[in-house]
C-alpha cells in the first residue's frame, strides 16, 4: 500500500532541506539566466569576421578594390598582411589566422577573362586562358569555417568594374517559414530549455538517494515504514515545480532579450514541460540508486548531459546523423523533447504533431521511477 | 526473539559468528562487548538491514531474513551515530518522523508534545539537531526512536557521548519503556550499564562468551578474584604477565587486582610466589565484579 501521506513526509523535510540549502537555491535561478546568456549571444552558426592573411602581390588598384570586396561581405577581415604565401601558410599554421587571400601579380590579366567579371563571353574552356582570379588557402579543419569561406568562391565580380550585376534567375525559390530572417537565437532558445532542464533536473536528483548515505541518515531511514515509491516521488516532485520555473525563466527572458515569441499553445507547453521534466528527474534517480558516492552521481550525470548537447539536435540537425547515433539519441529524453517545444514554440505544433513526444516522455518517467523504486533496497548490504 | 546461528562475513572477515540468542518480552538486554567485537552489524541483522549470510531469526513473528517491512512498524533503532536530520531542527525531525511512523493531525502534536516533555526538548525544539550537543542528541534520537510506541527497541550504544548523571536519568527512561511492555536491546562498553540490564550476553571477535544474569555471571565464574596492596605494584604487575594460572591483573588505585584461574589450589600462595610479593604485601579475596566477568570471558576463549 502507498500512502500519500508517507510520500507529503518526505516532500515537506526535501523542502525544508532545499530552503536551507541556499547554493542550490540560488543555482536553481542562476543556472538558466546564466546559460541562457552566454548560449543565445554566443552561439552563432552564420560566421562572420572570420580572422584572414592577406598576400597582396599584385599591390594595384584593381587588387585593392578586389580586397574591399571581399572585406564587404563580412565574411573575413584581413588582420595579417604577408609578402609571400609561404608565410601566410606560416601564419595559419601558427593559428592566427583561419585562412590567407593571395593575389596574383598577374590578377589584371586574370580579371579580364574571368566569367566572373563577365566583360566577354570566355573564348574557350582552357584552363590556360581562363584562370581563377585569386587563391584562397583555408585551415579546413573546421568544417564550418571551410564552409563559409567556399560560398566566396562565385563572388560576383561585375561590380568591380562598375557594371551591374547580371541578374541570373534562380533555379529553385526558398521561402523560409519561421525563422525567415534566419537568427540562430530562434532554435537556440527553446533548445536551451532542454538543455538547462536536463542539466538541472538529473543534476539535482542524481544526488539525492547518495545525499542520505553519505549524510548517514540512510540507516534510519531504512528503518522507517516508508516505501521506495513514496522516497522517490517525495524527491521528485519538489523539482517539478522548480522545473516548471526555470522553464519559464528561459522562455520569458528569450522573448524578452532574443525576442524569440512563443506562437503555439502554452497549456500543451507546460504538460509537455512537465512530463519532460518528470523524465529527467527520473532518469537522475536511476543514477541516484547506481552511485555510491555525490562524486560518482556528478560523473554519471555528465556522462548523459553531454549527449544531450550534441545528439539531441539541439547543436546538430538529428536528421544529419548517422542511424546508430539517432537511435541513441532517441534513448535521450530531450531528444524528444526539443521536436516537442520547437514544435509548439516556433510551428505552433497541437497535440495530434506532438502527442507521440508525448508519450515517449511519459513513458520515460514512468520507467525510470520504476527501475528506481525497484533498485532502492531497503537494505544496508 | 530468539537467534541460531546468526553469522554475518564481511569478505574474509567474520564480524558475526554463530550468534544463538534467546531474548524474552519486557527485558532489557545487553550486549557487551569491546570494539568492533560485532554488536552493530548483531543488531542491524535483528532489525533486518543486514542479510545474515548464515544463520536465521525470528523477531517478533517476523522470521529473518525474509520480510522484513512489517517490522519496521513494531521496532525502533536507535544507530550508533546521529543518523537523523542535521540540517532540520529538533522539531522539523519530530515532525517528520511522526509523519513517516503515520502520525498525522492531533495525534501526532499528542504524541510530539509528550516526547518534547518527557525528554526535555522543549527548549531546543527551534535548534538545528546538528548543533546539538552530544546528549542531547541522544536524547532527540531516543525520543524519536520511540515515536511509534515500538514493542522492541534497539540501542546501539545509546548512551556514550552522555554524562554519569545524564546516563543515569537515561537509563530510568529505559525502564520506564520496559514498564510500559516493551523490550529493549542495548549494546555497551560500559560495565556499570551492563550492570543494568536484566540479562547480558559478552561477545568478543563476533561470538557470544557467555550469557545469562549478571548476578549469574558473577557467581558462575571459574576464577578468584584476589586484591594485592602494597610497595612496588608495577614491577609485580610486569612479573604477572603470562604467568601461569593468571589470568590477568590490572592496577587500580592503591591496588592491583588479579584473576587467578579458579582450579589453582592454593591461588594466594600463586600469586605470591608468580608475582614475587615481600611478606609486606596484603592479599585478600574480593567478590567478582561484571569487569571481571568480561575479562575472564575473553581471556579464556583467546587462549
Ligand atoms: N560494511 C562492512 N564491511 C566490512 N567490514 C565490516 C562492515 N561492517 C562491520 N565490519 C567489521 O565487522 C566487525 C564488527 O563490526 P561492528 O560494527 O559490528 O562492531 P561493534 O561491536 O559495533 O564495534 P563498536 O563498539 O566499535 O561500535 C569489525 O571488525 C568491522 O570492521
Ligand atoms: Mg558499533
Amino acid at each position: 500500500m502507498i500512502s500519500p501521506f508517507r510520500m507529503m513526509a518526505v516532500l515537506r523535510k526535501e523542502l525544508l532541506q532545499l530552503k536551507r540549502d541556499r547554493m542550490t537555491f540560488g543555482m536553481i535561478v542562476m543556472i538558466p539566466i546564466i546559460q541562457l546568456l552566454l548560449f543565445g549571444y554566443a552561439i552563432e552558426t552564420n560566421l562572420r569576421h572570420i580572422p584572414a592573411a592577406l598576400v597582396d602581390q599584385a599591390q594595384s588598384g584593381l587588387s585593392r578594390a578586389l580586397v574591399q570586396m571581399v572585406e564587404a561581405t563580412q565574411i573575413v577581415d584581413f588582420t595579417e598582411r604577408h609578402m609571400t604565401a609561404e608565410a601566410a601558410e606560416r601564419a595559419i599554421r601558427a593559428g592566427h589566422v583561419r585562412a590567407a587571400f593571395v593575389i596574383p601579380e598577374d590578377l589584371a590579366g586574370r580579371l579580364v577573362r574571368s566569367p566572373a567579371v563577365g566583360m566577354d563571353p570566355p573564348p574557350a574552356t582552357d584552363a590556360q586562358v581562363s584562370r581563377p582570379v585569386a587563391q584562397w588557402i583555408v585551415d579546413g579543419s573546421d568544417t564550418t569555417i571551410g564552409a563559409a569561406l567556399k560560398s566566396l568562391r562565385n563572388m560576383p565580380l561585375t561590380e568591380l568594374f562598375r557594371r551591374p550585376q547580371n541578374m541570373s534567375v534562380p533555379t529553385f525559390e526558398v521561402a523560409l517559414f519561421y525563422n525567415p530572417e534566419q537568427r540562430t537565437e530562434v532554435n537556440i532558445v527553446p533548445g536551451l530549455v532542454g538543455i538547462i532542464l536536463t542539466m538541472t533536473m538529473v543534476l539535482f536528483t542524481s544526488a539525492a538517494i547518495v545525499r542520505e548515505s553519505e549524510h548517514g541518515n540512510m540507516e534510519m531511514l531504512i528503518n522507517t515504514p516508508v516505501r521506495p515509491v513514496e522516497l522517490m516521488l517525495g524527491k521528485i516532485v519538489p523539482f517539478l515545480g522548480i522545473g516548471l520555473i526555470q522553464a519559464c525563466l528561459i522562455l520569458g527572458l528569450g522573448r524578452a532579450i532574443f525576442g524569440v515569441a512563443i506562437v503555439g499553445s502554452l497549456w500543451l507547453l507546460l504538460w509537455g514541460g512537465l512530463l519532460f521534466i518528470a523524465a529527467s528527474l527520473s532518469l537522475g534517480l536511476v543514477i541516484s540508486t547506481i552511485a555510491k558516492t555525490q562524486l560518482q552521481a556528478m560523473q554519471m550525470t555528465f556522462f548523459i548531459v553531454l549527449p544531450s548537447i550534441l545528439l539531441s539536435g539541439f547543436m546538430f540537425p538529428y536528421e544529419g546523423m548517422p542511424v546508430p547515433a539517432q537511435w541513441l539519441a532517441n534513448a535521450l529524453p530531450v531528444t524528444h523533447f526539443l521536436r516537442l517545444i520547437r514544435g509548439v514554440v516556433l510551428r505552433d505544433a497541437g497535440l495530434a504533431e506532438i502527442g507521440p513526444q508525448m508519450l515517449w516522455l511519459a513513458c520515460f518517467a514512468a520507467i525510470g521511477l520504476g527501475i528506481a523504486s525497484l533498485r532502492f533496497r531497503k537494505r544496508l548490504d | 526473539m530468539e537467534a541460531r546461528g546468526l553469522t554475518r562475513r564481511f569478505g574474509p572477515k567474520t564480524a558475526v559468528d554463530g550468534l544463538d540468542l534467546e531474548i524474552e518480552p519486557g527485558v532489557i538486554y545487553g550486549f557487551l562487548g569491546p570494539n568492533g567485537c560485532g554488536k552493530t552489524t548483531a543488531m542491524r541483522m535483528l532489525t533486518g538491514l543486514l542479510t545474515p549470510s548464515e544463520g536465521s531469526a525470528r523477531v517478533l513473528g517476523v522470521e529473518l531474513p525474509g520480510r522484513a517491512e512489517p517490522l519496521k512498524r513494531k521496532i525502533g533503532y536507535m544507530t550508533q551515530s546521529f543518523s537523523h536530520y542535521r540540517d532540520l531542527t529538533v522539531a522539523e525531525n519530530m515532525g517528520f518522523t511522526a509523519s513517516v511512523y503515520g502520525l498525522r493531525g492531533r495525534k501526532a502534536r499528542a504524541r510530539i508534545g509528550e516526547l518534547t516533555e518527557e525528554y526535555d526538548l522543549a527548549g531546543l525544539a527551534a535548534q538545528m539537531a546538528g548543533s546539538l550537543s552530544g546528549g542531547q542528541k541522544q536524547r532527540l534520537a531516543l525520543a524519536l526512536a520511540v515515536m511509534h510506541r515500538p514493542r522492541l527497541l534497539f540501542l546501539d550504544e545509546p548512551t556514550s557521548a552522555v554524562d554519569p548523571e545524564s546516563r543515569r536519568g537515561f537509563w530510568e527512561k529505559l525502564f520506564d519503556l520496559v514498564a510500559e511492555g516493551a523490550s529493549i536491546v542495548v549494546s555497551t562498553h560500559f560495565m556499570d550499564e551492563a550492570e543494568r540490564c536484566h540479562r547480558l550476553a559478552i561477545l568478543d571477535r563476533g561470538r557470544k562468551r557467555a550469557d545469562g544474569t549478571p548476578q549469574e555471571l558473577m557467581d558462575a565464574l571459574g576464577v578468584t578474584v584476589l586484591e594485592v596492596e602494597g610497595t612496588d605494584l608495577r614491577a609485580a604487575r610486569r612479573r604477572l604477565d603470562g604467568a601461569a594460572g593468571i589470568l590477568s591483573a590490572a592496577q587500580i588505585g592503591a591496588r592491583l587486582r588479579v584473576l587467578v584461574e579458579g582450579d589453582v589450589p592454593e591461588p594466594e600462595a600463586r600469586l605470591r610466589e608468580a608475582a614475587g610479593l615481600g611478606d609486606g604485601a596484603a592479599i585478600a579475596r574480593t567478590r567478582p565484579n561484571l569487569e571481571d566477568v568480561f575479562v575472564s570471558a575473553t581471556r579464556e576463549q583467546a587462549a
